[in-house]
């Protein structure tokens, strides 16, 4: 196998399609191949959607040559397997859609066919979207590129290691508590969260639908501003995505911070956290104020130690509600073997989801349940509006939050499988974000062990600019983006 | 702690999902432990805050209602784990 490739950014293969050095057919065949070797190691694709993506890569070649196209034109991408596209299999990674095929596309989809994006395939996930590893995936769990015993993160793991081991140039993934950004972290690729509203949900499976937020997994942060130029935006489908104007998002990068005032909050140093991960990004930081930002080191976000319990409240909660609807009658598995309509339901749940999913439905469902419900649900939503408050003030001073994208590098594949809420902790650092509905980016920030470390820088609301703008600088006088795992 | 049997059954019912008997003994007790971290909450003084329900500022959205096209029947029946014509078809609801 050819690494001819492998070290492409969206930015740069447009770069060789316009000049004509190479078309998006063979560009496109030539990542075809490389999942047909590559991935029987990695496993980062559930379906790979090799006729797709010949025919968009033979429209992207005709608008190239017409000069109709645009920074994504021809350019190879993962959907994370809860979009939904027309006319292709959307499993979720579960068995409860194992054979589903969509009547239509997601919004992000859309926008992708029409900026002429090629897509190569759906990649695997935890089932729904719940897990912080892969593992929960109902078919194979994904390797992680820089060591394939270990974990690549989750959620999104299928998206970020496919990207990672450059089985695509760029992916999709869907983040609800951390599902973008710590598998960026883990396997040393760029991935943001951008501001709950900003990209439309609609066609996304829905997990939380208070939380859940589509964005994009790429090699570095001009490639996120290229991405998030294309599938942002208010839509008519999706009544919780806002009619706030998209800038040009890569306008404000030009690796000069002089003036910003970044905040560093002491919380997310936790107990138990790795040294070398606080030793990474601690460093990571005094670059950050090398290149001219005002740190403020020790701010305080007290209230961070509750986060975990109110997400684990909240997103079962919407949870529950929303996988509902999966009681084998529309689509999706459907136990067969009765003829009373309540049996028939219930062993729908019972063989089509796995243990995870069905954890979260018994914790959401008992938080709502009546005599519960003030004590949980109500209570985790009260919080919810203090974390906020928190971090709307720390915003007053600050143009920026950074901290570590998880507190540990990846850990080993069945480490924690048996073990709910340790697997809960490795989100402890993107969690607060979801909850207050704000972005954040996680970008490469140093290795330990040869295993990848995650920064996370969070923004306000909608200051997605300011975010990329930071850690664009960081990524012009750094090159842990730029390496690639050896396969 | 673990969670009483009856009360896991009793959440199971209430999700309309069935559980096996090892499903319910490994459920009393991973609920059990991952309740026992939500105590944490109890500590806030949450007294006079409202609550969140959603991050943006947007209430009742409205838009005109325009007729447009629907999806193919087609399209949408062929996920359909047993169908009818152009019709879903369920199990009986009343006997």
């Amino acid at each position: 196998m050819t690494d001819k490739y492998t070290d492409l950014t969206i930015h740069s293969a447009h770069e060789l399609l316009k000049a004509k050095k190479l078309s998006s057919v063979e560009l496109t065949r030539y990542y075809l191949d490389r999942i047909g070797k590559i991935d029987q190691a990695v496993r980062a694709v559930v379906t790979v959607t090799g006729d797709l993506a010949l025919r968009q890569a033979e429209k992207a070649d005709k608008l190239i040559a017409g000069g109709k196209d645009g920074p994504l034109t021809g350019v190879p991408v993962l959907i994370k397997d809860n979009m939904c596209i027309d006319g292709i299999r959307t499993t979720c990674s579960s068995k409860m859609l194992e054979n589903f095929i969509p009547p239509y596309n997601a919004t992000v989809v859309e926008k992708l066919n029409n900026a002429g994006a090629v897509i190569v395939g759906k990649a695997n996930m935890d089932e729904f979207a719940m897990g912080s590893s892969t593992e929960n995936s109902a078919f194979f769990t994904t390797h992680n590129p820089w060591d394939l015993s270990r974990v690549p993160g989750g959620s999104s793991g299928g998206s970020a290691a496919g990207v990672a081991a450059c089985e695509a140039v760029y992916a999709l993934g869907s983040d609800t508590g951390g599902s973008i950004r710590q598998p960026a972290g883990f396997c040393s690729v760029t991935g943001l969260k951008p501001t709950y509203g900003r990209v439309s949900r609609y066609g996304l499976v829905a997990f939380a639908s208070s939380l859940d937020q589509i964005g994009p997994l790429t090699k570095d942060v001009l490639d996120s501003a290229l991405v998030m130029n294309v599938i942002s935006g208010q839509d008519p489908k999706d009544s919780t995505s806002v009619p706030e104007t998209v800038p040009d998002f890569t306008k404000g990068l030009n690796g000069d911070l002089k003036g910003m005032k970044i905040g560093i909050p002491k919380e997310y140093f936790v107990e138990g956290m790795q040294p070398e991960v606080d030793a990474a990004v601690k460093e990571a930081i005094r670059k950050l104020e090398e290149l001219g930002a005002k740190v403020e080191w020790g701010v305080s976000l007290p209230h961070t130690r509750h986060a975990l319990a109110v997400y684990y409240i909240i997103a079962p909660s919407e949870a529950s509600a929303n996988l509902a609807r999966y009681d084998g009658s529309k689509y999706g598995f459907s136990y067969q073997d009765t003829n009373n309509m309540w049996e028939g339901m219930e062993k729908t749940k019972q063989l089509g989801f796995g243990p995870e999913v069905k954890r979260r439905i018994m914790l959401g469902t008992y938080a709502l349940s009546s005599g519960y419900y003030d004590a949980y649900y109500l209570k985790a939503q009260k919080v919810r509006t203090l974390i906020r408050r928190e971090f709307n003030q720390a915003f007053e001073k600050y143009d920026a939050l950074v901290t570590p994208t998880s507190p540990t590098i990846p850990f080993k594949i069945g480490e924690k499988a048996d073990n709910p809420l340790q697997m809960y902790l490795s989100d402890i650092c993107t969690l607060p974000v979801n909850i207050a509905g704000i972005p954040a980016i996680s970008i490469p920030a140093g290795f330990a062990k040869n295993l990848p470390i995650g920064m996370q820088v969070i923004g306000k609301p909608f200051a997605e600019e300011t975010i990329f703008k930071i850690s664009y600088a960081y990524q012009q006088v750094t090159d842990w983006h730029k390496k690639t795992p050896k396969l | 702690m673990k969670l009483s049997r009856e009360e896991v059954v009793h959440i199971a019912a209430l999700a309309r999902m069935s559980m096996s008997e090892a499903e319910i003994e490994k459920a009393r007790e991973q609920l059990a432990v991952i309740l026992e971290n939500f105590e944490i909450l109890k500590e806030v003084d949450t007294t006079n805050v409202p609550p969140t329900a959603q991050s943006i500022n947007l209430q009742s959205v409205m838009r005109e209602d325009i007729p447009g096209e629907s999806l193919p029947a087609e399209k949408v029946l062929a996920n359909a784990p047993d169908r009818e014509g152009d019709l879903f078809k369920l199990r009986p609801v009343l006997e």
